[in-house]
Formats: C-alpha cells, sequence, structure tokens
C-alpha cells in the first residue's frame, strides 16, 4: 500500500461513515453526541455553541432551516412569508404509506409546513429575500409548495429591489407529486431568468446534500454559487451512477471541493464566514 | 423486430394469414374467407387490447425497440435538414442531434435526443441519455433560432440525462438549469413534442416551450417507474404500481394540464406505421408554429412565463 492509498482508504472511511445520515448522533444520550466524521464524544452545548460544527475535527453537520435563520440574520429582522401555503395531494399518491399521511408525519416531526421557509430579512443591516430549504421535511424534497414559494421569494426580491438569496438542502423532486414537481423546476428557473433580466442578485449557498431536480433548477442558477464545506452536491446520486458505470467512485466525489476543483462553484464557505461573506458579496453588488 | 408480450397473439393470427396464403398458392385452394375471418379476429384482438392498455403496457410501448426516433423523424416529416454539430466547448454529444430543417413551407431549428435501434446504434447515441454538452448544443441552437427568428421544434424521447461521473464533473445539473433558464426567454416559438420517454429534468431540460404536445403511448415524468419503485416501495419489481401512481400517461398529463395536445397513434403504436405517425406529428406541430409564428416575441414570452407560473397544486 502506498502513501496516497493509506490517504484515499482514510478518506473513504470517513465519507462512507458520515454517508447514512451526516446529522449529529444523539443516540447516545441527551447530554453527549458524537460526531460521524471523527468519532468523537463530543458534548451537545458544544457543538451547539459552535454552530453545530465539530469542535474537533471542524465538519459541518446538517442544520435545519429554523437554525440556519438564527445563525444568517440579524436577530429579530427576519418575517416569514407564505407560510401558510401547504402541500395538496393532486395526485391521490400511495406507495407503501399515503402521500397524506408522509406530509402530516413530516409536519410533526419538522414542526414545520414544508420543506423550505421564505421570508424577508436583514443581513448586516441589508434586507435580502430568501428561501431556505430543510432537509428534515421529507428529504428537502421539491414539490408544488417548495417551487412556489421559492418563486414568491424571487418575486419579492424582484418587487423589492433587493437580493435574492436561496439555501439549498435537498434529495430531489417530490416523487409523489409526479409531473407537478418536475415542473417546479422550470417555474422556479423562469422566475431565476425573470431575476436576471430586472439585475436582481441572486445568491445561492448549496448545503449538504443538494442534488437532483434542485440541483437541475435554482440551485445552479445563482450569479454567485457559495457551497458550505462539506456539502455534497450533485445531479445524480453516488448509488445510482456508480450502477450505471460499474466502477467505485473517488472518495471525495460530489463534496465541495471536487466542485471547486471542476469549476462549479464560485467559493466554498465555512459555516462561521457564511454571514459575513454574504454581507460582503451583497455589499460588493452595491446593494446597501 | 422486437415483439411485446400483448402483441404476440396478433403475431399468430398474421402468421396463420401468412400460412394460409403460401398454401393457397402452392394448392390453388380459395382461403379468401378464412383469411377474411383471420383478418378481422386480428383487428377486433387488437381494438380491445389497444383501448385497455394499463399504463406499464403502454410503457413498453413507448421503449419499444421499433418506435420511430429522431432520425427517422427527421427524414419523414421534413426536408434539407442540416444537421449542426457541437457545442463549440470541445463535444459534440450524440444523444442530442439538433440541425436547420424545413418543415412543410416552414424554416425551423429541430432538435431532439436520438435513441438508437440496435445495441451497436444505441453504443453510438448513449440509449438517448445527453451529457451535459448535449444541452450545451441545445441551448446554443436555441439561441441561434432565437437571433434568426427561427420557430424552434424539440423531439424529446431519452430516459434520462446521464448519470455518470464525467456528466457531473462537467455539470449536468447547471446544464439543464441554464436550459430551463434560457428557454424562458427565447424570442421565438417553442413547440416541445414527447414522442416516447419523457423522463425527469432530461426531458425538460429540452421542454420549456409554448406548447408542450405528446405522442399518444408516450410518458412523461419526474423518475423513472422503476426508480420511483425502488426508492419509495423499495422493490425495483413494483414498477407497475408506481407507473400507475405517478400519472405518467399523455391522458393524465391533458388533464392536469401540464401539455397542451395528443397526438393519436396508428393502432397498436408509432412503430406499427411510421407513415402516418409523421405525417400526423408534421400537421399538429405546423398548426402549434402558425398560431404562434405572428405573436409579439414579449407577449409570446410573457405567455411561456406564465404557464409554467401556473403550474403546480397546494393548499393556501
Amino acid at each position: 500500500m502506498t502513501v496516497k492509498d493509506w490517504f484515499e482508504q482514510r478518506k473513504e472511511m470517513q465519507i462512507a461513515r458520515r454517508a447514512p445520515e451526516a446529522q449529529i448522533d444523539d443516540s447516545i444520550g441527551k447530554l453527549w453526541v458524537k460526531c460521524y466524521n471523527c468519532n468523537s464524544q463530543l458534548l451537545k452545548k458544544d457543538v451547539e455553541e459552535n454552530l453545530q460544527v465539530c469542535p474537533k475535527c471542524n465538519y459541518h453537520f446538517r442544520i435545519n432551516a429554523r437554525t440556519r435563520i438564527n445563525q444568517l440574520f440579524d436577530e429579530g429582522t427576519f418575517e416569514e412569508q407564505f407560510g401558510n401555503i401547504t402541500a395538496a395531494d393532486p395526485l391521490n399518491f400511495t406507495d407503501t404509506e399515503s402521500y397524506k399521511k408522509r406530509v402530516a408525519q413530516a409536519k410533526a416531526k419538522t414542526n414545520l409546513n414544508e420543506a423550505v421557509i421564505a421570508g424577508v430579512g436583514e443581513i448586516e443591516g441589508i434586507p435580502v429575500s430568501v428561501a431556505i430549504m430543510d432537509f428534515e421535511f421529507m428529504g428537502g424534497s421539491m414539490g408544488s409548495v417548495v417551487g412556489e414559494k421559492v418563486t414568491l421569494a424571487m418575486e419579492e426580491a424582484l418587487k423589492r429591489k433587493i437580493p435574492m438569496i436561496a439555501v439549498t438542502a435537498s434529495g430531489g423532486a417530490r416523487m409523489q407529486e409526479s409531473i407537478l414537481s418536475l415542473m417546479q423546476m422550470a417555474k422556479t428557473s423562469c422566475a431565476a431568468a425573470k431575476l436576471e433580466e430586472a439585475g436582481i442578485l441572486y445568491i445561492t449557498v448549496l448545503t449538504e446534500p443538494t442534488f437532483g431536480g434542485v440541483t437541475a433548477s435554482f440551485a445552479t442558477l445563482g450569479d454567485i454559487i457559495i457551497a458550505e464545506q462539506d456539502a455534497r452536491i450533485g445531479f445524480a446520486g453516488r448509488r445510482v451512477i456508480e450502477q450505471t458505470i460499474r466502477q467505485s467512485l473517488p472518495a471525495d466525489f460530489q463534496t465541495a471541493n471536487y466542485l471547486m476543483k471542476f469549476g462549479q462553484i464560485d467559493m466554498i464557505s465555512s459555516r462561521a464566514d457564511l454571514k459575513s461573506n454574504i454581507a460582503k458579496i451583497i455589499r460588493l453588488h452595491n446593494y446597501r | 423486430m422486437a415483439i411485446l408480450e400483448f402483441e404476440k397473439p396478433l403475431y399468430q393470427i398474421q402468421e396463420k394469414i401468412q400460412e394460409l396464403k403460401s398454401l393457397s398458392e402452392s394448392s390453388g385452394l380459395d382461403v379468401s374467407e378464412q383469411i377474411k375471418n383471420f383478418e378481422h379476429q386480428a383487428y377486433e384482438y387488437k381494438k380491445e387490447v389497444y383501448s385497455n392498455l394499463t399504463p406499464a403496457q403502454r410503457l413498453q410501448i413507448a421503449r419499444h425497440s421499433d418506435r420511430p426516433n429522431f432520425l427517422d423523424y427527421v427524414r419523414l416529416m421534413t426536408s434539407d435538414f442540416m444537421e449542426l454539430h457541437g457545442d463549440r466547448e470541445g463535444t459534440d454529444d450524440r444523444a442530442i442531434i439538433g440541425g436547420i430543417a424545413r418543415l412543410g413551407e416552414q424554416n425551423i431549428v429541430l432538435i431532439g435526443t436520438q435513441k438508437g435501434k440496435t445495441t451497436k446504434e444505441n453504443l453510438i447515441y448513449n440509449f438517448g441519455m445527453p451529457q451535459p454538452q448535449g444541452y450545451r448544443k441545445a441551448l446554443r441552437l436555441f439561441k441561434h433560432a432565437s437571433k434568426f427568428n427561427l420557430p424552434i421544434v424539440t423531439l424529446i424521447d431519452t430516459p434520462g440525462a446521464y448519470p455518470g461521473m464525467k456528466a457531473e464533473e462537467t455539470a449536468q445539473g447547471t446544464a439543464i438549469a441554464v436550459n430551463l433558464k434560457e428557454m424562458a426567454r427565447l424570442n421565438v416559438p417553442v413547440i416541445a413534442v414527447i414522442t416516447g420517454e419523457g423522463c425527469s429534468g432530461g426531458a425538460l431540460g429540452l421542454a420549456v416551450a409554448d406548447r408542450v404536445l405528446m405522442l399518444e403511448h408516450a410518458y412523461y415524468t419526474v423518475i423513472s417507474p422503476e426508480g420511483c419503485a425502488s426508492i419509495l416501495w423499495r422493490d425495483a419489481s413494483k414498477a407497475d404500481e408506481a407507473a400507475q401512481a405517478l400519472k405518467i400517461t399523455s391522458e393524465d398529463l391533458l388533464k392536469l394540464d401540464i401539455i397542451d395536445g395528443i397526438i393519436k397513434e396508428p393502432l397498436g403504436g408509432a412503430h406499427c406505421d411510421y407513415e402516418k405517425i409523421a405525417a400526423d406529428l408534421k400537421s399538429a406541430i405546423l398548426k402549434e408554429i402558425n398560431e404562434l409564428k405572428n405573436t409579439n416575441p414579449a407577449i409570446l414570452k410573457e405567455d411561456r412565463y406564465n404557464k409554467f407560473r401556473r403550474m403546480g397544486v397546494f393548499c393556501k
């Protein structure tokens, strides 16, 4: 085994460990958590105070939309909008369980109405319109509601001539709404075209994980694309690709660093710097 | 020629008719009465089977290896087709073919996904699964059409954008997203037709159009029924149920207001009569172009935007 192989193997093991659920493992009690990446036992309080980033290895755990809002916006400035829009079940879809039931379960689990929160708020005193996705709500899947709320947030930015920010975390389209989910890709992308024509700054922040129909629509249409550290981003999932090409993929495939290498994103930001980076970008585009 | 399970009785009847014909030639017996009987039987069988197809059976017709492909339609519908190659960035993806052509009396830019009928052909066309470079080639041709005021026609038959390592490295998601955004801004009429498989973002990347049409047995969906079954049911063999639940047939999609029209296929499917389906497709496309071609570009764009803006069903 060469040294290079050893490093590759170590990286693979790390990724394999955190792949199933890149979330904090709180199975070991209320006080302690375990880091998926470095396996350290950590005090939950320490992780929370560190923006849900492992204090030992700096691994960025997934965070939900509300936590993200608290981290990004000036205190007390965020106002949620369009929160009353909720999922219908236009196709009367049932797989092993009905779509209605799955939505109800997701609502109960997350205390959210849908997989995205839209609203306006201030970042270092500058007003912005945002849509922030939540992976805990049905894998952050995009159905009619997500598409509508993202579009409405873009239209709000257009109306008020303020920057638009989308923070994505999604497994892709919501299959239970079939073709209607697919059409949300078109809808959000058409709205992004309107922002472009009006010269409104549109920033996307891709967080762990961003895949499928969200990657292939509004997530990658930002004038400036930021990937959060440790995010995995792609169109097709790793397993689907491995099955198709019948070979194993590099350990760091579809990570933020990998995308950076291939010129797909403008920058990688740590969670700690995300707010100030966004503020800097906005100010450098003459917003105040 | 590939024969589908529910097509078999039909082929058996046709074989019998052939046998009878050769019998009458060699022996001089008059069997016209029996032949007529069998022909009637075949017609009745066809009528019965094809009016009661399940979504899963129609999926098989949409994926039939003899189904007319993009180049068949080019040959049968257009004159003076000239292929325009390449994305100008180093690649000529073969899964998407485009060019300038004459459709009836109308000059157009024609773009489509190309599938092969044999394994050899399919290796060339990558089974109709485009790489990002294919979408970028299409975008270049969209802009060309917009510049020279040529209506755009896209013919879509794809199991999806290719899920490969190089596709990810060269930004499959971004390539599709950019097409969605740029199609919204085109100044010329865009007609998209799902001719076979309309699978996921790979199909949508050519389908942000003023009019979206479907061939009768084509399907259009966010994910293949097999993919859906293996994720939601955790069992790929539940694909038939998934096909039913996903509402992927042309009639379902017309009801949901996703598409604007259905082009009827010959009894038995498009592969049974190439000339007929090509002629019907051609006249359907021309009808839409004629309705749209004198529309002011700003209004055309606004209407296209509103068409997709409205899509989605939710509670408020």
